[in-house]
């Protein structure tokens, strides 16, 4: 019986938004071992990670360290009990070297001043006996990103940590910094460190874990051996569908493209390679949906169409006219809609009114001005009908948009989105964190607009939307094309589970099935 | 235009610069250390302005001025508490915060000069203290470095010794590289268990204690009395200079240079026949300017980014 260092009971955790990102799990880990956690985003792996390292509260639950109960209120405790963390968005200062950042908070200081030399050998030492190469002298800012993280690993090991949680450490590094990353873990782990790796990639998993123990929805789906699974186990209880929704609609009848993206290719400032070569057609009266596991490049490709990101390399048309680079305005005005993953930052503006974020992308237009003054008789109409239609629950349409429910506020999102007769819409999570009435209202609108038609770019973490609504399926996969399927009817969730997380992919034939390319829609 | 020059390349104009440049180098080093630590005092006028008038008083009824110094920074660090602490441990906003006290300190030193000299304009009638004059063995009697650089006020030496001070705090003490640490990213320094407020608060301090070196040259050094806003914008003047500075003790030091050359310029240009409302505007435009060009600078440098920040979902 190996001997057990760490166990979580029964932890349940509820975001003040009313988000249970855990319910009731259990997770435990044996001295000396890698254990990967994984999961889908929003699974809750992070987060009962946080919880572990004293960044998140549990409502319920206990931890015991080698038996003991402990509760960690705060990192400073996890660091006293010698848990560390590496977190995906490294905790580093840029313009200070390698050594002051690993020194910070305990500096070794002579008559007051901060033995630099001192610290430059700490950290030589420490990166020479755990085989983490990095340049003690070196400014943290002229490090590539593989570096830094090992900076941030022997940060946590200086405090002393035994047990050290890694957040999708490969997520920002190249393969020939995992392979080195991961024989580093080897040797921690032959060192007697033991090792929590949160990942979403199997094949990694595989490769480094000795157990497992997946993650859906908020709950442990099961620990295993590493060894007697397969990665289609696994990915069929990270992706699987817990209830399965239907949606009435008829088959579609799709008519010219009205969105192409050709060759499109974005590097993003850590200089990794976010899009490659993405190429595919949205056509009239067609939801396409892209399913993906997030952080696949999704966000970026959402957000250079809409032209929130600058477009660096490839060609998109939008009823046959190239945007590159053009304003969200001028792209707006050429009959593009609009549903962002992240409502309050770019969906709405909190503190306005309803009626007010209703109308904010149209109040320009002559039809709603008389002379220098808005006409408020004309908005007023528009956005109590507009209330109404979409169901909006308020009092009255002055009411601040933040004073809804996420369900609501969606819905004024979507009220103002679907009402400008849009020839193509772009929705990104369009149902993420609402209600299921809400959801299911948003759905029957989807389907009315392509059948009245629209062109539908669907964008989902949820398997279970892209399935039902979407008419043609597109994977993403660490930034490609890796699927398309024009019959989104004819394809089961384990298959597409097995593209989402790399094991499978088709030929390039297939793929470029996704982009039609003689006729434009105008 | 000649006279111009001969006012310029004088030793005596030159000994005017250092002169008019203390209180500012001062200041701008007191904008450094907030502004390292990511808080900015923007109190530095009302905090160098009850400094001035607290080092005058003290220095008057105990006939020292040295114990009016040690009260003028006692008074600096005062005004930075209250700013500290509104601004860190009540979250109020830290701007906001700074304003009041400038107005604060506008209004309370003519309320307190009254009580005290019963003047609401200068307090002549006080026998206030100044701080001595050095003149410094062997460069004095070196051909024009000597009296460019000697006979000046004993601030105007520690304001030079304070830049050097600042550096070696900054750069090489553990408590500077945490300020450094909190003021770039407080996440990390967060996560290493620093207390990013009490690292705020020191600097804070710290920024108070120097503003108040900076007052107490202003009424015991520069001149010999207190008048009512006599600091006359060198705080925010310091605020611009350290912008311009990249917040590097250095770069600081010289745009102060240059502020007090702007400064010495206007005075000495008052004995030439130029209206002289026109010329006290030198120093002001000379801020204005300064900021415009480090400000187009700066952009330039962030336009080259297109990619707008990561929002996280």
């Amino acid at each position: 019986m190996p001997d057990e260092i760490l166990k979580m009971q029964n932890i349940t955790k509820v975001y003040p938004n009313g988000i249970v990102a855990n319910k009731g799990v259990n997770f435990s880990v044996y001295a000396g071992e890698i254990h990967a956690l994984v999961g889908e985003n929003g699974a809750g792996k992070t987060t009962l990670m946080k919880i572990l390292f004293g960044l998140e509260h549990p409502e319920e639950g206990a931890i015991y360290l080698k038996g003991e109960k402990i509760i960690i209120s705060s990192p400073q405790v996890a660091i006293r009990h010698k848990i560390g963390m590496v977190h995906q968005h490294f905790m580093l200062v840029p313009s200070l070297t390698v050594a002051e950042n690993i020194v910070l908070g305990m500096e070794p200081s002579r008559r007051g001043f901060i033995d630099i030399e001192k610290a430059i050998e700490t950290t030589e030492k420490l990166s020479e006996k755990y085989n983490l190469k990095v340049d003690a002298r070196a400014k943290i800012a002229d490090l590539p990103v593989g570096q830094r993280q090992k900076v941030e690993i022997l940060k946590a090991l200086l405090r002393g940590a035994e047990i050290l949680i890694l957040d999708e450490p490969t997520a920002v590094l190249t393969p020939q910094e995992t392979t080195e990353l991961f024989s580093e873990l080897v040797h921690l782990k032959n060192k007697g460190h033991t090792i929590i790796f949160i990942s979403h990639k199997l094949k990694e998993i595989k490769e480094i874990s000795d157990r497992v123990t997946i993650m859906r929805h908020g709950k442990n789906m099961g620990v295993y051996r590493t060894q007697d699974v397969t990665e289609e186990e696994i990915s069929r209880l990270m992706v699987g569908r817990d209830v399965v929704l239907k949606v009435q609609k008829q088959k579609n009848k799709p008519g010219d493209a009205v969105l192409h993206v050709e060759n499109l290719s974005y590097t993003d400032d850590y200089g990794k390679n976010v899009l490659k070569n993405i190429s595919f057609s949205v056509r009239r009266g067609e939801i396409l949906g892209i399913a993906g596991v997030e952080g696949n490049g999704q966000r970026e490709l959402v957000e250079i169409v809409t032209g929130l990101r600058a477009c660096q390399e490839g060609k998109i048309y939008i009823s046959g006219k190239p945007v590159n680079n053009l304003s969200i305005k001028q792209i707006r005005e050429l009959g593009t809609s609009h549903i962002p993953e992240d409502r309050m930052t770019y969906g709405v503006a909190g503190p306005a009114s309803i009626g007010e974020n209703l109308i904010s992308d149209r109040f320009y237009k002559k039809e709603f001005n008389t002379g220098l003054f808005l006409n408020l008789k004309k908005l007023n109409e528009l956005t109590a009908r507009l209330a109404k239609e979409y169901t909006v629950k308020c009092s009255t349409p002055k009411l601040a948009v933040k004073m809804l429910s996420g369900g609501n506020i969606q819905k004024v999102v979507v009220a103002r989105e679907f009402s400008s007769n849009p020839k193509l819409l772009i929705a990104d999570q369009p149902t993420r964190g609402i209600d299921v009435g809400a959801t299911e209202f948003i759905h029957k609108k989807l389907i009315e607009l392509r059948d009245g038609g629209t062109a539908i770019l669907l964008v989902s973490a949820d398997l279970n939307e892209v399935m039902e609504i979407s008419d043609s399926i597109l994977v993403m996969y660490g930034g490609e094309v890796v699927a398309y399927f024009p019959d989104a009817s004819r394809i089961t969730e384990e298959e597409l589970g097995l593209y989402m997380l790399g094991v499978k992919r088709q030929s390039a034939e297939e793929i470029g099935g996704a982009f039609y390319a003689k006729k434009h829609a105008v | 235009m000649d006279n111009l020059f001969n006012i310029i390349f004088s030793t005596n104009f030159g000994y005017a610069v250092l002169r008019v440049t203390t209180p500012i180098l001062f200041a701008a080093l007191a904008a450094l250390i907030s502004d390292r630590a990511g808080v900015i005092n923007i109190s530095l006028e009302g905090t160098m302005l009850a400094a001035a008038l607290t080092g005058v008083i003290f220095s008057a009824y105990t006939g020292s001025a040295w114990v009016g110094l040690l009260f003028a920074v006692i008074a600096g660090i005062f005004m930075s508490s209250i700013l500290a602490y509104f601004s860190l441990y009540l979250k109020t906003d830290i701007i906001l915060g700074g304003i009041a006290l400038n107005l604060m300190a506008s209004g309370g030193t003519v309320f307190v000069l009254y009580l005290v000299a019963h003047d609401k304009g200068i307090s002549a009638s006080l026998a206030s203290k100044v701080l001595p004059q050095i003149e410094l063995p062997l460069i004095s009697k070196i051909p024009v470095i000597g009296p460019v650089l000697s006979n000046h006020n004993v601030m105007t030496y520690f304001s030079l010794i304070a830049v050097i001070v600042v550096y070696y705090f900054l750069y090489r003490t553990p408590l500077g590289l945490r300020i450094r640490a909190v003021g770039e990213n407080p996440d990390a320094a967060d996560s290493v268990g620093i207390s990013v407020r009490q690292i705020q608060f020191v600097s804070l301090i710290a920024s108070g204690i120097l503003a108040g070196f900076g007052g107490a040259y202003m009424s015991m050094g520069y001149v010999s009395w207190f008048s009512r806003d006599m600091t006359a914008g060198r705080g925010f003047i310091a605020l611009a200079a350290e912008a311009m500075g990249m917040a590097t003790p250095i770069g600081t030091f010289l745009a102060s240079l240059l502020f007090g050359f702007a400064d010495a310029l206007s005075n000495s240009l008052q004995s030439l026949r130029i209206p002289a409302e026109f010329v006290q505007m030198i120093p002001y435009i000379t801020t204005i300017i300064g900021l415009a060009i480090y400000a187009s600078r700066r952009t330039q440098r962030a336009g080259a980014k297109t990619v707008r920040k990561e929002v996280k979902a």
